[in-house]
């Protein structure tokens, strides 16, 4: 097995891995980081979101190899008190059912307010349209991603 | 749970229950125990009840036998008990139980029966806790009890100032009788009841911190990726594994099985050192299978099936009120087909389960509705005492039913079993897309007779489909009136003077479960949207017409009226436009919907949905809503996104590609109200709002474009 090193939330790995094992697995299983989700493995759910280089990738379909040297960023990563502007909106607006698909919304929202911070409900849609919620919290994502702009602002 | 079991308080030791639950909720603030640190805390603490546990510490831990599966029973469940108990929620440890005697016959949930089930017995757990802390003080004080009052976790007695701490108390009230008669807080008093709360699970969740099934890690694990014959119920006749065993990482290849209610499938395991390795060997097994009297099952030819069916004589229900003549008799006969298809459940967490068979038994880690269910049934199945099996319940990634079962656990039992490793099994979502259990379709033929005035003379509501009993249980009996499979069509408040409804069984082989909200989510569909081509044959407004139908003091013309004020029903549309309502009464309580829909090209956009939820007495209104909203959003995928459909034995969708729920830009503004009453009464939340959004949509439609959609699902873009 090859060694890949991965630079995750400013810290240095040294994984020992198929090169073509998606990123999602290397972070879960050999990093053990587990708020990155696994929905479909097929780019499909964005469950998995995570940011290469401050953009939102699918790492179920992201070859580690891909990812290898570059500054990569978790869930786990945006915040170490749970205080990013879009936790706070999430929290405040009660967005989570399950939860699961949360980890995913964030880190999609977190790169829209980063390139958009005043985001229109058509910016929303496109940039979340990958992120699905069986639950059904879109219209809390909605709101809770422009409290977090006013936040941000403020 | 049993009033008995508050009286089988006994002073534990906390390290008798350690490590059986993961830690769900916590506090903020507090006892500073850390997010999702197990609870391992050595020190003795004294029951007050089996749901109640006081460390000396003051720590105070209530347990919740209601799994958190996204509807919010992290926080409902526990406020029952700390708002009579006088302690604030920020304050409290919860703790999933895991299936232990000690916390009753039943620990789960379905039915949207989670809070109204638990709401007096829990709130007199809560009560007789705090007696019991109240009558400590007062006698270490040596004051009469009623000088003393309870709060924020402290007995404080006014007149001296004195106060002492729940965990100074806990020691000596654990030594009294528990009360019999409990007195309640009269709910003007509630501090927690009845108000929008915060969920403690939300922070955790919002910061990747919130543990679920998929997140087990056990020392020494393996995975394992379970190959089943992609048509339904195929038998294993040989593999070749060598392809698969050159897989690096790849240790292992098994035979396997799934048993999931009348059905035993095989399969073939691989087990790796990751799970991506067991994918790859996976992917390198060389089956084969015998497929013979399966291949035949394609859904074109089931539909057919049913519609033949149609014809026959159903099985009438008990309510039924009357001879045909009447229905021939009327002016006026109206008479629809409704056609519904199979549905996945698809929580995005797909289904898992980590599995440690040690000398002394089992440990589990795995999302399930069911933590009392699973354990019986992993003891009954393997031969083991129910003390053997150690059950920890982390989050679900969503349930809607399918967690019911135990299919994906049993496997990963036996698999541990025979290689003697901890095994954490994942499906794929292709699996958990192909395998099923699936919501049954229903089909419903339908006849009412008017009189001139547009009036019904005569009902008829024929249900025909296969039966998720059937699907669970080999001594089914075909030939009866399956209660499960009318559930509702009988129960409505609309007065017919002459009702008949009937069943027909279709047989089918194909696994069937639950769904959120069950039969209800196909049967309203066609009994809400014929209600409303009765009112156009009639010629009347639908909601009008409804209101005509029924009794002034009923439930549904209460939540009608709500419905026609919130939604400015009358107010007259923007040409292009259409409004449709529905309602309907079931199980789990009652909800209703008007849905504005515009026109746009061959199709619609769906605009605005209007929510009423009849909820009786609310616990917490900001988890109705969200429950509501949610609700709504799964009933809009399963009337317009894909069905599951069936070709030579197979399942044809397979991932989210094929199978798509709502995305973030299709969603309608969903506004919600709630109905409360002083009855007394209490209804679930988590299912009522799905089963009158398809009907609610569809009369929108009709009423936007003059096209009647009678089955489902519909392509909202290009209406036929
Ligand atoms: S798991 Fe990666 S997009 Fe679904
Ligand atoms: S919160 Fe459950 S899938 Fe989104």
């Amino acid at each position: 097995m090859p060694t890949i090193q991965l630079k995750v939330n400013g810290q240095d790995h040294t994984v020992d891995a198929d090169p073509q094992m998606p990123l999602l697995w290397v972070l879960r299983d050999l990093i053990g980081l587990k708020g990155t989700k696994f929905g479909c493995g097929m780019a499909l759910c964005g469950a998995c979101t995570v940011h290469l280089e401050g953009n939102p990738i699918r790492s179920c379909s992201f070859p580690v190899s891909a990812a290898a040297g570059k500054k990569i960023t978790t869930i786990e990563g945006i915040s170490a008190n749970t205080d990013h502007a879009v936790q706070k909106a999430w929290i405040e607006l009660q967005v989570p059912q399950c939860g699961y698909c949360q980890s995913g919304q964030i880190m999609s929202a977190v790169a829209l307010l980063k390139s958009n911070p005043k985001p229109t409900d058509e910016d929303i849609d496109t940039a979340m349209n990958g992120n699905l919620c069986r639950c059904g919290t879109y219209q809390r994502i909605k709101q809770a991603i422009h409290r977090a702009s006013e936040i941000m602002q403020s | 749970m049993s009033t008995s079991s508050i009286d089988r308080r006994k002073f534990i030791q906390i390290t008798g229950i350690t490590g059986t639950g993961f830690l769900l909720g916590l506090q903020q603030r507090g006892y500073g125990k850390t997010a999702v640190a197990s609870f391992t805390n050595e020190a003795a603490g004294y029951n007050l009840s089996p749901y109640i546990l006081i460390e000396k510490s003051g720590g105070i831990t209530i347990f919740n036998t209601r799994p958190e599966i996204g509807q919010g029973t992290a926080q409902s469940i526990p406020a029952l008990i700390c708002e009579e108990l006088e302690v604030p929620l920020e304050q409290v440890t919860i703790k999933q139980s895991g299936g232990e005697k000690q916390f009753g016959a039943f620990q789960g949930v379905g039915g949207s029966y989670s809070v109204r089930g638990s709401y007096m017995e829990l709130r007199k757990v809560g009560a007789s806790a705090r007696e019991m802390l109240l009558t400590a003080a007062s006698q270490q004080w040596s004051v009469p009890v009623t000088e003393c009052r309870a709060e924020a976790g402290k007995v404080i007695h006014a007149s001296s100032g004195k106060s002492l701490t729940y965990g100074e108390l806990a020691e000596a009230a654990s030594k009294l009788q528990v009360p019999k008669k409990p007195v309640l807080k009269d709910p003007k008093d509630f501090k927690i009841l009845g108000k929008a709360a915060p969920r403690p699970d939300v922070p955790l969740k919002s910061s990747g911190k919130a543990v679920f099934g998929i997140d087990a890690d056990v020392p020494g694990m393996v995975y394992a990726s379970v190959e089943f014959c992609p048509v339904i119920g195929g038998k294993l006749i040989s593999v070749d594994d060598a392809k698969s065993k050159a897989v690096t990482g790849v240790s292992q290849v098994e035979k396997c099985e799934r048993i999931v209610g009348i059905y035993r499938h095989d399969g073939v395991a691989v087990i790796a050192d990751t799970y991506w390795a067991a994918l790859q060997g996976r992917k390198a097994l060389n089956i084969k299978w015998d497929k013979a009297d399966k291949e035949a099952f394609s859904s074109l030819a089931y539909n057919q099936k049913m519609r033949n069916l149609a014809k026959e004589e159903g099985k009438p229900d008990n309510k039924n009120t009357g001879d045909d003549t009447a229905l021939y008799a009327a002016p006026v006969l109206v008479e629809a087909f409704y056609e519904t298809p199979f549905v996945s459940h698809s929580p995005i967490e797909p289904m898992n389960c980590t599995a440690h068979w040690k000398d002394d038994g089992v440990e589990i880690w795995t999302s399930t509705q069911v933590p009392s269910e699973l354990v019986s049934e992993v003891s009954r199945e393997f031969g083991l005492p129910a003390e053997k099996v150690k059950l920890n319940v982390p989050y679900s990634g969503g349930a809607f039913g399918r967690r019911l079962i135990n299919d994906y656990v049993l496997t990963s039992v036996a698999l541990s079993k025979k290689i003697g490793k901890p095994v954490k099994q994942i499906w794929t979502r292709e699996d958990d897309t192909r395998l099923g259990p699936f919501r049954p379709p229903t089909f419903s033929l339908l006849k009412a007779g008017l009189g001139r005035n547009g009036m019904p003379m005569a009902f008829r509501h024929k249900v025909i489909s296969p039966s998720i009993e059937a699907s669970m249980d080999k001594r089914y009996d075909k030939g009866k009136m399956d209660k499960g499979m009318t559930e509702g069509i009988s129960d409505q408040d609309y007065l017919f003077p002459n009702m008949k409804n009937s069943y027909v069984f279709a047989d089918v082989d194909i696994p069937l479960l639950y769904w959120r909200a069950v039969t209800s989510t196909t049967l309203a569909f066609a009994h809400e949207c014929f209600i409303d081509e009765m009112a156009v044959k009639a010629g009347k407004d639908p909601l009008g017409y409804r209101l005509s139908l029924l009794k002034e003091n009923s439930s549904t013309y209460r939540l009608l009226q709500k419905l026609k004020e919130v939604s400015g029903w009358e107010k007259p549309l923007q040409k292009g436009k259409g409004r449709g309502v529905a309602q309907y009464k079931f199980f789990a309580g009652q909800c209703g919907h008007v849905v504005e829909v515009t026109r746009k090209g061959d199709g619609v956009t769906i605009d605005k949905v209007w929510s009423v939820i009849d909820m009786g007495t609310v616990v917490n209104p900001d988890t109705v809503k969200a429950q509501v909203e949610g609700a709504v959003v799964m009933a809009i995928t399963a009337a317009i996104k894909n069905g599951i459909t069936f070709d030579k034995g197979q399942t044809v969708q397979s991932n989210f590609n094929n199978n798509p729920i709502l995305r973030i830009s299709e969603m309608p503004d969903i506004e919600v109200h709630i109905l409360t009453d002083q009855t007394g009464q209490i209804f679930g939340a988590g299912e009522p709002g799905l089963p009158p959004l398809a009907p609610a949509l569809c009369n929108a439609v009709f009423a936007a474009t003059g096209k009647r959609i009678r089955k489902l699902p519909f392509d909202v873009n290009k209406i036929a």
